[in-house]
């Protein structure tokens, strides 16, 4: 039967950002670019679908399958692994925007499908690179918008100025504690995972008594919130890791990257270990980016920001639909 | 039981929380880089009515609260229950005080209500938005005053005392706006 035009009817066709917010998209692609290529970096485009996926505990990668036939493969959550790779081979310094898909992400601040930037700088620290981030929101903002000097915090210090506690000695009775005070309830089953109790104060407490106008890094995580990052032996060890908070959001993650690929191994084996004793599914590692480690991955700091979030911040809008010709319910 | 998903959380979801049905009022999303996400919500409990914070592990599952509006008559109070009609099927709900209410106040018979059913039991009653009602008691009025802006106590047929203005007399019938209590107009 065709597809009469009265059952079209009253389908929200339209875009849902303003063509002034898409023409601000455009000039902040275009100024994106310039910024890179100044810079001498390379712009590279990796693949979407993998037959490998990321193995993060708190990252749903999408399935991609055939209509009638088995599972192709991965769509992924970051450019990260193949651009590993590449620096592996020697490409040196190197950027791109991706589009990249994260499952049962949705809200205010999160779409499904997403861009980030993410680049890469061979030889260089989390330090040196948390500079060239604030360089380049100095030089995509319209100017005015980004105050010039961003704020930088570590973790533990964010923490007690903000959530009351010190985050590598309390436990998760006195972090449960701090957040009941603040009118933040604890849910149901977060138990022992002092992890997740942690990210919560992070996203519940120190994020929004942040300076939303300010741009601030918080480095220096938990070892247990390390993720790709390279582990600072200490008292305690930390994780040399960043977070970018701006206009009351995350809007960038960055790391002194992880080199040894026995330890990445290790690390995947431990994600895929905690997958299986939550009953989540467990995807297969990227062995490619192991092998690519053992055959040496230069010392590099990698960072990934959020495209849209940017675009957000630029165009002062409150809702991540604002800036997305078509978000996630008009597709 | 049916159960819903913190993905599917949206305002207006009704849910059972301690074995209370709840509407959820607002709901975001938070979830910090790599990290854990959760649904931080604001709901209210519909059998006491307050509006609590709540906070959930994403992808948790919730059960779903078998709550219902149905647009219902009032027919007739009995000294103890109110009683409610379902206009198409004829099928009858009594509610008691608590259930009620505040709404009792404003309650005719013949008049439709919103009465919220949960496990077929009302749980709550609702009156129209507006109400055209008698007054049964109030001081004489002062015939002429419809510019000082003075008003005065009038009692109504249901037994709610609202505001209005001098000129209006005893025995008039008057709209009110039920969520406010407010005098709306005269009635002819």
């Amino acid at each position: 039967m065709p597809t009469s035009p009265a059952s079209s009817k009253g389908l929200d066709w339209r875009p849902a950002a303003s063509l002034e917010v898409l023409r601000l998209r455009a000039r902040l692609l275009q100024r994106t670019r310039a910024f890179f290529d100044a810079r001498g970096l390379l712009e590279v485009e990796t693949p979407q679908l993998s037959t490998a996926a990321a193995t993060d505990l708190h990252l749903e990668s999408l399935v991609a399958q055939r209509p009638a036939g088995p599972r192709l493969g991965w769509l992924h959550t970051s450019p990260e692994f193949p651009m590993k790779r590449l620096l592996a081979a020697g490409a040196g310094d190197i950027w791109q925007l991706a589009r990249v898909f994260r499952g049962a992400e949705s809200g205010r601040r999160h779409n499904p499908e997403f861009s980030l930037l993410e680049w890469y700088r061979v030889g260089w620290n989390a330090g040196a690179l948390m500079d060239e981030v604030e360089e380049f929101l100095q030089a995509v903002g319209n100017g005015g918008e980004i105050p010039s000097s961003a704020r930088r915090l570590s973790y533990r210090e964010a923490f007690l100025a903000y959530a009351g506690f010190d985050p590598f000695t309390a436990d998760t009775y006195a972090i449960g504690r701090a957040l009941v005070e603040h009118g933040v309830s604890m849910p149901d089953g977060l138990g022992d995972d002092r992890a997740a109790c942690l990210d919560l104060a992070l996203a519940t407490l120190v994020e929004p008594a942040l300076d939303p106008r300010q741009p601030t890094f918080i480095h220096d995580f938990p070892a247990s919130h390390a993720a790709l990052a390279r582990i600072r032996p200490g008292d305690p060890p930390v994780a040399e890791r960043f977070e970018l908070f701006l206009g009351g959001m995350e809007l960038a993650n960055g790391f002194h990257e992880l080199t040894d690929a026995a330890e990445q191994a290790i690390r995947f084996e431990a994600d895929l270990a905690a997958r299986r004793e939550l009953g989540l599914v467990e995807p297969p590692m990227d062995r490619r980016l192991v092998a690519a480690m053992a055959h040496g991955l230069p010392g590099c700091a990698g960072v990934a920001l959020g495209f849209d979030r940017l675009v957000m911040i630029l165009a002062g809008a409150s809702h991540i639909d604002e800036v997305l010709a078509f978000p996630w319910g008009r597709c | 039981m049916a159960t819903y998903s913190t993905n599917e959380f949206k305002s207006g979801l009704k849910i059972l929380l301690d074995g209370d049905p709840c509407v959820i009022l607002e709901n975001e999303f938070v979830k910090p880089g790599k990290g854990q996400a959760f649904n931080r919500v604001r709901i209210r409990n519909l059998k006491s009515g307050r509006v609590n914070e709540k906070t959930f592990k994403s992808n948790e599952s919730v059960e779903s609260a078998d709550v219902m509006d149905t647009d219902m008559q009032y027919l007739y109070y009995d000294g103890e229950f109110w009683h409610f009609m379902v206009p198409d099927t004829f099928e009858q709900h009594a509610a008691d005080a608590k259930v009620v209410a505040e709404a009792k106040d404003w309650l005719k018979e013949q008049d439709l209500c919103q009465v919220t059913l949960w496990n077929g039991q009302p749980l709550l009653v609702a009156p129209p938005n507006f109400v055209e009602l008698k007054i049964v008691e109030t001081d004489p009025g002062i015939r002429g005053d419809t510019a000082t802006g003075g008003q005065k106590p009038a009692k109504l047929e249901t037994g709610a005392v609202v505001r209005v203005p001098l000129f209006i007399e005893e025995g008039e019938v008057i709209r009110v706006d039920t969520r406010t209590g407010a005098y709306v107009s005269r009635v002819k």
